[in-house]
């Protein structure tokens, strides 16, 4: 069937199975060319293989919790979504959490990912305690941190086997709210500043004007957050602590013409957007939902770029080069004025393990229409990030080259040679990993 | 107030399974009943984890119908709600060429849910009170070449219900017939069904759960089914027989 990632693009024939049972997925292992796939949130090609995809959807119970340590124990296919409905209104919620929550716990563990507090509490695979994955040859192995299997399987994409379940930990909270606090800030270097003074907010991410140019360029609103407690709510608050209003979900059910996305549109996007921020700038009680997932609201809104699909550009800058590196990358998006509806700039912490994609520094990320001019702006963004001593995040990726992957991030090479060891690439191989040769 | 539990006979089934959810979501403890209980494991952690509520496990096999009894004893409670999803496709050609095959499919179908739902039903009536769901099927509204064997089991399942319900609709028990038409099921796996009128086994709970919930005899689970069966229904014989269905 003709599948793809959330970003439409690329689309290819995919021979799919859907096993229920461990024996199942152990029939489709033995087949070879497998990649296992969660929610098919990532935007490329990583959860793709025309030869045998494995969707994991089935493999969504869960299984166990642990009152005293947080520890939730499921099946791969969970959703983020589910677990917060089960667990919020208990009191948890997870310690880290991507900008959508129709991502699978697979999904998560694969990319390692990083939510708004990777500067002060890390990536997902921390919080994970273990992971029992499928090899090779069938046989299911529990891998705990520290082993070597579990740090290439955190942000492996998929590539060292089939995750089947884990154990990861949740984080106690006394309300589903959150205490926002949005600052406005007049160019690059006044965000990163702002963002060096907020380092010890738990949760900050900037949303970047790319449109603006000369002395406003990264222009931007920079909003920290908070889980709030129970002091932090009214009286009538207080009485659903777990219950913020609920929000409306739309639906997108057409694909939008090409030609509504062009660069009018976007600035006056942009425009609308920054001044709406100015007016709500200071702080604001919030509910969990619109804070950590404001996209989720638009259901189906990978649609608004048609049927040509879109890309997503995201680098990670180390400090030194932050600076310099996002100027160039915002004149370069600014001049073509091809830029995105949503540009976001987060501060990263300390590296992880295996191919772990956050580095200390910082992260931007940027959607364009999936054109031959926004493909072309894209290698030039990829050269400027390799000047930079900057690196790709794969699960946002579906047009780098092996070359390009290989001078920004030297771990390729290990996590090849460690695949070859193993003879993983003959049983495990997206589509991605055949182009990048992961 | 503290809710009774729903009895979920063939709990390995996804519709079984489905309807387990939904009234586990309300609230409801579950007993989950099959052949291999054990194999439930993962199934009765995620529904107490979910929903907070008791989930129980219970060896049963709807053709040991010698088993009966003391199955309906050690569930401890009796539910108040008992929902049958035991049921067995088969072979038609199998069927055909032997009569052992075929009697399972018969008994399967028809006299193993009839005989556990009927003693269910004489126990709720005692109490004066609960549900007996049977999940049949609009195989049953007429048979077909296709399917007949496992058509006419469940024709005689919908029949058995329809007096069932006539018996106890004054002694404060419902009987709720469930006509599903193409589920998207282990039992479907593989066939190739016509998406708009194919249900999920979520739709079948939902539907399930509002039929109870409104006290309601008969359901299709999409409507058009209704439509569909009232004209193949209708379809004179000597046309019919000819057709290829
Ligand atoms: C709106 C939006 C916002 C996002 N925001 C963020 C963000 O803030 N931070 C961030 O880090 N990411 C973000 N992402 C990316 C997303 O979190 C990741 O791509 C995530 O991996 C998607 O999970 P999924 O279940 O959809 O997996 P898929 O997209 O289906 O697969 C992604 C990768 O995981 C692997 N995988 C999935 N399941 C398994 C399994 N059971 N066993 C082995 N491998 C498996 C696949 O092989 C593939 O390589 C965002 C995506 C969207 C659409
Ligand atoms: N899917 C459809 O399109 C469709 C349409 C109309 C009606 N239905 C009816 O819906 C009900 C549920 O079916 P389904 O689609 O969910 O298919 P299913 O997964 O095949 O469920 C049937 C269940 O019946 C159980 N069963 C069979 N023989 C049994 C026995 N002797 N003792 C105990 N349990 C037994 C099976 O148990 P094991 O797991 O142990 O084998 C299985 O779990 C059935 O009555 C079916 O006839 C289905």
């Amino acid at each position: 069937m003709m599948l793809s990632g959330w970003g439409r693009y690329p689309r290819q024939d995919c021979r799919v199975s859907r096993p229920r049972d461990e024996a199942a997925v152990r029939a489709q292992v033995a087949k070879g060319g497998l990649i296992a796939r969660g929610n098919g949130r990532a935007y490329g090609d990583s959860a793709l293989s025309r030869a045998n995809t494995v969707d994991m959807r089935g493999f969504d119970r869960m299984l166990g919790f642990d009152e005293t340590t947080g520890q939730l124990v499921a099946e791969s296919g969970v959703l983020l979504a589910d677990v917060i409905r089960v667990f919020l209104p208990r009191g948890w919620f997870p310690f880290v959490t991507p900008g959508t929550k129709f991502v699978t716990l697979g999904g998560m563990i694969a990319a390692d990912v990083h939510g708004k507090n990777h500067h002060c509490e890390g990536g997902f695979g921390g919080f994970v305690d273990w992971i029992d994955v499928m090899g090779p040859d069938g046989a299911v192995r529990r891998t705990l941190p520290g082993d070597d299997l579990f740090a290439w399987t955190v942000g492996g994409m998929g590539l060292t086997g089939v995750i089947l379940r884990a154990a990861f930990r949740l984080r106690r909270v006394e309300t589903g709210w959150i205490r926002q606090r949005t600052i406005p800030t007049a160019n690059l270097a006044d965000t990163l500043t702002a963002f060096q003074t907020h380092h010890d907010a738990r949760y900050s991410v900037a949303w970047i004007d790319c449109l603006s140019r000369g002395a406003d360029l990264g222009r931007s609103l920079l909003t920290l957050g908070d889980h709030a407690d129970l002091d932090d709510l009214s009286a009538e608050q207080r009485k659903a602590p777990f219950a913020p209003p609920a929000r409306r979900t739309l639906g997108m059910p057409l694909d939008a013409p090409g030609f509504l996305l062009n660069r009018h549109t976007v600035a006056a996007f942009n425009r609308a957007y920054y001044k709406r921020g100015l007016a709500a700038a200071g702080d604001a009680l919030t509910g969990w939902d619109s804070y950590f997932y404001p996209l989720d609201a638009i259901l189906g809104w990978n649609r608004i770029y048609g049927r040509r699909g879109f890309v997503q550009f995201q680098c990670a800058l180390p400090l030194e080069t932050s600076a310099a590196g996002l100027t160039d990358l915002l004149q370069t998006i600014s001049a073509t004025g091809l830029g995105s509806f949503l540009a976001v700039l987060k501060r990263l912490g300390p590296q992880g393990a295996g191919l772990s994609f956050p580095m200390e520094g910082h992260t931007l990320a940027l959607d364009f229409p999936a054109t031959p001019a926004a493909l072309a702006l894209l290698a030039d963004l990829d050269r400027i990030t390799l000047a930079h001593g900057g690196r790709f995040y794969l699960a946002k990726d579906s047009r780098l080259t092996p070359d390009m992957l290989r001078r920004t991030d030297p771990r390729v090479a290990a996590f090849r040679a460690m695949r070859d060891a193993a003879a993983l690439p003959a049983s495990f191989s997206s589509s991605q990993s055949e182009r990048l040769y992961l | 107030m503290t809710l009774l539990p729903v009895l979920i006979l063939g709990a390995r089934s996804d519709i079984g399974l489905a309807v387990a959810h939904r009234f586990a979501a309300a609230g409801h403890p579950i007993q989950l009943a099959a052949r291999a209980p054990e194999t439930l494991e993962a199934d009765r952690a995620d529904l107490a984890l979910r929903h907070g509520v008791a989930v129980t496990l219970h060896t049963f096999d709807v053709l040991d119908t010698a088993s009966h009894p003391g199955f309906v004893a050690d569930l401890g409670t009796l539910p108040q709600i008992a929902v049958c999803a035991v049921g067995l496709m088969g072979d038609q050609a199998g069927s055909e060429a032997d009569p052992a095959a075929a009697a399972l499919v018969l008994r399967s179908n028809f006299e193993g849910p009839a005989a556990i739902l009927g003693l269910l039903a004489n126990r709720f009536e005692a109490r004066g009170s609960g549900t007996i769901v049977g999940i049949s099927s609009v195989a049953g509204n007429r048979g077909r070449a296709t399917n007949y064997v496992y058509g006419s089991a469940k024709a005689g399942f919908t029949a058995w219900l329809s007096g069932l319900r006539n018996r106890l609709a004054k002694k404060g028990v419902n009987v709720l017939t469930v006509l599903p038409g193409f589920v998207a099921t282990r039992m479907t796996a593989g066939l190739d069904l016509p998406a708009k009128l194919t249900a999920q086994p979520t739709e079948v709970a939902e539907a399930v759960f509002r039929a109870v919930t409104a006290g309601r005899s008969v359901i299709y689970v999409r409507p058009i089914w209704a439509l569909i069966m009232t004209i193949i229904r209708n379809i004179p014989e000597p046309l019919f027989k000819r057709m290829k269905l």
